[in-house]
């Protein structure tokens, strides 16, 4: 009897607790990373005061939100007013239960992974919408719509970019994905290769999933101030905050994963140690995949409306279709090498 | 033709990639930013600042309360009383109070004044704490001016020549 809550409730427990730890640090070193970037690219120096180089700079940022009094607006719905933080925040978190971090570290080595992924990652519209809807104010429920409608719209792409890579894998569990990209040609085995439109596509439509920029007309300060969280002051902003970011890193995470070999080496197995597998690869991938969000944010002027919805339906969703079919002719008459395994 | 060119470029994504090329260029460049309070940017010896009346070498105070730089003080910033100083009845300024917040640091006053008396130092670092120090009086003035004599002097001569 101890023996079995022990293990169907303590370690579970302790594993998520394993993951969401880092991650949330994770997403504080994100903040001051995507700050510092910005600030380079700006050819500024960013937060440099807090902390030996600033790092302390997120730590500072968090007391002081945390202290901020939490305002409700008069005619807010009070429950879903304080609900929609948390319907952002546990959605992005309990995405993380399928990544797999290596071979064996896995929380929940479910078979339809990529399934349970796409149900929390559009479960986070929710969040949003009623954030909007709950907060009684035009900008918040503009804000919302336009999230709303960008996330659907991009979800539909970055669907069919998953096929893609699920017909080449022939599984919905992601390890097995990761173990299908394993070979002796290291860097040339991974997905990326045979699927590369579909790679871009899926990336660019988790840039516009998570609304960042040049997709975050949901929160487009000149037009609709800060959008669906525009009333969320103190700790209810630092969650849909932290859900954001855990969102970004999420989405690098997948990219790496489903894409990029995930924990494989980029080198040839026969390279000796730096050809051997391991967690430390996913992590520098994953670490680029983040950098290029910062880096997009830096360099691209926000897309119009218009621009945004006819980018997600009328380019990136056909030539998603074109490459499903692409990539089934590629898998039924064996011409790539992938999928052999190891 | 130029049509398909155009498609293709956009479909390749070339003239993002040539953006992001140009944002990780200025990602290395050496940065702009001076840390204020740390470091300064070199200061003109032309520098308007805060307000300061001067004394002659002798100690006697330069200010014979002609009341010019009351009169060309655009912003009304500037207000003077005089009297004949009860020790020798030479005519000397009573009041002489300038309230910074009307000042808009033009430095007319000390363009109209004809003994080099009130002048415009380069402090520009100073801050008040209540209500009503906005407004300095002459003792203050001749506090800083006997303060600041040496760096007053010194951008006065520098300038000089193009006076």
């Amino acid at each position: 009897m101890v023996d079995q809550l022990i293990n169907h409730l303590v370690w579970p427990i302790v594993y998520i607790l394993c993951i969401t730890i880092p991650l949330i640090l994770a997403v504080a070193m994100f903040v001051y990373w995507e700050r510092k970037v910005i600030g380079w690219m700006h050819v500024r120096m960013g937060p440099n005061k807090i902390g030996p180089l600033g790092l302390l700079q997120a730590f500072a940022d968090v007391v002081k939100l945390l202290i901020k009094e939490v305002i409700l607006p008069t005619t807010a719905n009070r429950f879903l007013y304080y609900l929609a933080p948390m319907l952002t925040l546990v959605p992005a978190l309990a995405a993380w239960a399928v990544i797999p971090f290596s071979g064996k570290m896995v929380l929940s080595n479910a078979n339809a992974g990529v399934l349970y992924l796409l149900a929390m990652t559009s479960m986070g519209v929710y969040g949003i919408i009623l954030a909007g809807w709950a907060s009684n104010s035009r900008y918040a429920l503009l804000g919302a719509m336009r999230s709303a409608a960008q996330v659907i719209s991009y979800e539909l792409a970055m669907g069919l970019c998953l096929v893609c890579v699920l017909v080449l894998a022939g599984s919905l569990n992601l390890t097995d994905i990761v173990n299908a990209q394993a070979g002796h040609k290291g860097l040339l085995d991974w997905f990326w290769l045979p699927l590369l439109p579909v790679f871009v596509i899926y990336f660019i439509s988790g840039v516009a999933e998570t609304n960042r920029a040049p997709f975050d007309v949901a929160e487009g300060e000149s037009e609709i101030v800060a959008g669906f969280h525009v009333e969320y002051s103190g700790s209810a902003f630092a969650i849909f905050f932290l859900a954001e970011y855990a969102n970004m890193i999420l989405v690098s995470f997948l990219s790496a994963i489903l894409f990029m070999g995930g924990w494989l080496s980029p080198f040839p197995s026969s390279w000796g140690f730096i050809g051997h597998a391991g967690f430390p690869w996913l992590l520098i991938k994953a670490f680029l995949f983040s950098f290029l969000f910062l880096w997009f944010r830096a360099s691209f002027p926000r897309y119009r409306y218009d621009q945004i919805m006819r980018l997600g339906w009328k380019v990136f969703i056909p030539i998603a279709i074109v490459w499903v079919l692409v990539a089934g002719c590629l898998k039924y008459f064996g011409w790539v090498t992938i999928g052999t395994g190891v | 033709m130029s049509r398909i060119t155009h498609y293709f470029k956009s479909l390749l994504l070339i003239e993002l990639f040539r953006g992001m090329g140009l944002t990780i260029r200025y990602m290395f460049k050496p940065k702009y930013t001076v840390r204020y309070p740390m470091e300064h940017i070199p200061k003109s010896n032309r520098f308007r600042g805060l307000h300061a009346l001067r004394r002659y070498a002798n100690g006697e105070e330069r200010c014979i309360a002609c009341k010019l730089c009351e009169a060309v003080c655009p912003a009304l910033a500037i207000t003077i009383d005089s009297a004949p100083r009860a020790s020798d009845g030479q005519r000397r300024t009573t009041r002489y109070d300038i309230d910074l917040f009307k000042c808009i640091f033009c430095g007319f006053c000390e363009e109209s004044c004809p003994v080099d008396s009130i002048v415009e130092t380069s402090i520009h670092e100073y801050h008040f704490e209540h209500r009503g120090e906005n407004v300095v009086n002459k003792l203050q003035l001749l506090a800083i001016g006997d303060r600041f004599e040496k760096q007053i002097a010194a951008d006065r001569t520098q300038d000089a020549a193009y006076r």
